[in-house]
């Protein structure tokens, strides 16, 4: 994505914002002007914080998503007998709305960040352990059976071919993740916490009714969320330079 | 050097493709297997490289059967089976990096092997050098067959195995890369054992040609072409008669 058109987009939605919040002409809907000087107001008034606390939630969920999600989906596409035996479990797990459960988890794990973080991580879990399975079974046969004529055994196949190449699989399944971490972070935040950006919207907004201060939580959730956008396509130009040359 | 004895072979529930065949291949012989789609001609190479197993019979290389793909024998595939995340030095490389991996373990690599470092000489020999940092996706076809056949030999095989390798190229780069493969073989005394449906293909590069017909195959025949490979051999009136030969033959069968 090129940041030409990432600024040009940003141009179009606060141009579209401007105009609604002068036609609406409430309180409610701050014009963006209004916004961002509450934020940088409220940057130095404990949004950095709340910022500071959701990105150590969001990044340690999908981090620990990553680290159990991508080895269990190589394994799993990297048989067939596991992959048929595994697969039925996935499919019934999948569509459980997780979120259901944090009233759940809290009980469990307690109101820290704990609870929060293995919410999330029971949600992105099954988002990348698919992606990954699918990259790995996916894999053409001819080039598995190359590696294999050089002497490569499941070991050395695990590590030459199966965990490169899920690589962008990988980023892949982050960049969808994204999205629902940052809307499940929100929920997270809403109970057993007084810090993030979840716990700030909903008390700036429903308890204090100070509309800007929670659009300047809003915007702030919206650039954590476009921080780690970039950041995945960061690392995606980093490990999968192959994709990227013509 | 290869004995083939009362091989058969058939894949589940599938009638054999071979039956009780008997095969031999000497040390420095160059064989092309040539014979219609379906006839098991990628099967029988498969068995050679310990990537499938015979039914019943068996196949040995240096009078040990097979039972795994062998450190000493080299497999080049029609697709080239190159890694597409690793530049044309790691793809090259990446053979003494498995065999590294596992340590001289006599299973996965030779029991006597001693980390050579002979990328960059074969990256020079087989013109690679000046792309030896891209990566397959910016090759050309021809680029990536050399540097399929360039990480087979970096490996110093005494067989070198090749799956319909030239299929995907133009002319003039197929017969460049058949001339360079010949005589890379003769240099190295490496056995040579090519798959191939192409008629003029098998009778440019197998000295000796084994034809396969329709399965169950069991007493496939083969011809003797000890011209294939010198200079010129290709316009001659033998390599013509031998082409018009062989397709004739492969008409017959198929018409049977």
């Amino acid at each position: 994505m090129k940041q030409r058109d990432v600024f040009l987009a940003a141009v179009v939605i606060l141009a579209v914002w401007q105009v609604a919040a002068m036609m609406v002409s409430m309180s409610i809907l701050p014009t963006p002007l209004a916004v961002v000087v509450v934020f940088v107001n409220e940057l130095q008034n404990g949004l950095l914080t709340h910022f500071a606390v959701s990105l150590w939630r969001v990044t340690a969920g999908m981090m620990l998503s990553v680290l159990v999600a991508a080895p269990a989906g190589l394994v799993i596409g990297g048989s067939k007998r596991l992959n048929s035996l595994l697969s039925p479990m996935i499919y019934l797990l999948y569509p459980i709305p997780k979120v259901v459960f944090v009233p759940v988890i809290i009980l469990f794990l307690g109101i820290g960040d704990t609870s929060k973080i293995a919410i999330m991580f029971l949600i992105l879990f099954f988002q990348i352990v698919v992606l990954v399975r699918d990259q790995a079974s996916g894999i053409a046969p001819q080039l598995l059976q190359s590696l294999q004529s050089l002497g490569a055994g499941r070991r050395a196949l695990l590590r030459f071919v199966y965990l490169p190449a899920s690589v962008p699989a990988i980023l892949t399944a982050l960049r969808q993740s994204i999205g629902t971490a940052v809307a499940v972070l929100y929920i997270t935040e809403l109970s057993a916490t007084k810090y993030g950006l979840g716990y700030y919207i909903y008390y700036r907004g429903s308890t204090l009714l100070d509309y800007p201060s929670m659009y300047a939580g809003v915007l702030a959730m919206s650039l954590l969320g476009l921080g780690m956008y970039f950041s995945v396509d960061w690392l995606e130009r980093k490990w999968c330079k192959w994709k990227f040359v013509s | 050097m290869i004995t083939i004895q009362s091989l058969t072979f058939e894949y589940t529930h599938h009638s054999p493709l071979f039956q009780n065949l008997d095969w031999k291949i000497s040390r420095g012989e160059t064989w092309a297997i040539l014979g219609p789609s379906g006839c098991g001609k990628t099967t029988l190479l498969y068995l050679l490289a310990g990537l499938k197993f015979p039914t019943s019979g068996e196949v040995s290389i240096n009078k040990e059967q097979i039972q795994r793909p062998r450190p000493h024998s080299g497999l080049i595939l029609q697709d080239y089976g190159l890694l597409p995340w690793s530049t044309v030095r790691e793809n090259v490389a990446l053979g003494l990096n498995v065999r590294k991996f596992y340590g001289a373990d006599g299973k996965h690599t030779p029991e006597n092997f001693i980390p050579k470092d002979n990328v960059e000489s074969w990256i020079q020999r087989l013109g690679l050098s000046e792309m030896a940092e891209k990566y397959p996706g910016q090759l050309s076809g021809g680029q990536r067959q050399r540097t399929a056949i360039a990480r087979t030999l970096v490996l110093e095989p005494d067989l070198l195995l090749m799956d319909e390798p030239f299929s995907a190229l133009d002319a003039l780069t197929r017969e460049d890369l058949q001339d360079l493969t010949l005589s890379l073989c003769e240099e190295q005394n490496i056995t040579l054992v090519i798959v191939t449906h192409a008629i003029e293909e098998a009778a440019a590069l197998g000295r000796k040609i084994l034809l396969l017909d329709a399965p169950p195959n069991q007493n496939p025949r083969i011809f003797e072409n000890q011209n294939a490979g010198k200079a010129g051999y290709q316009n001659s009136p033998q390599f013509l008669s031998l082409c018009k030969h062989l397709r004739s033959q492969m008409q017959k069968k198929g018409a049977e």
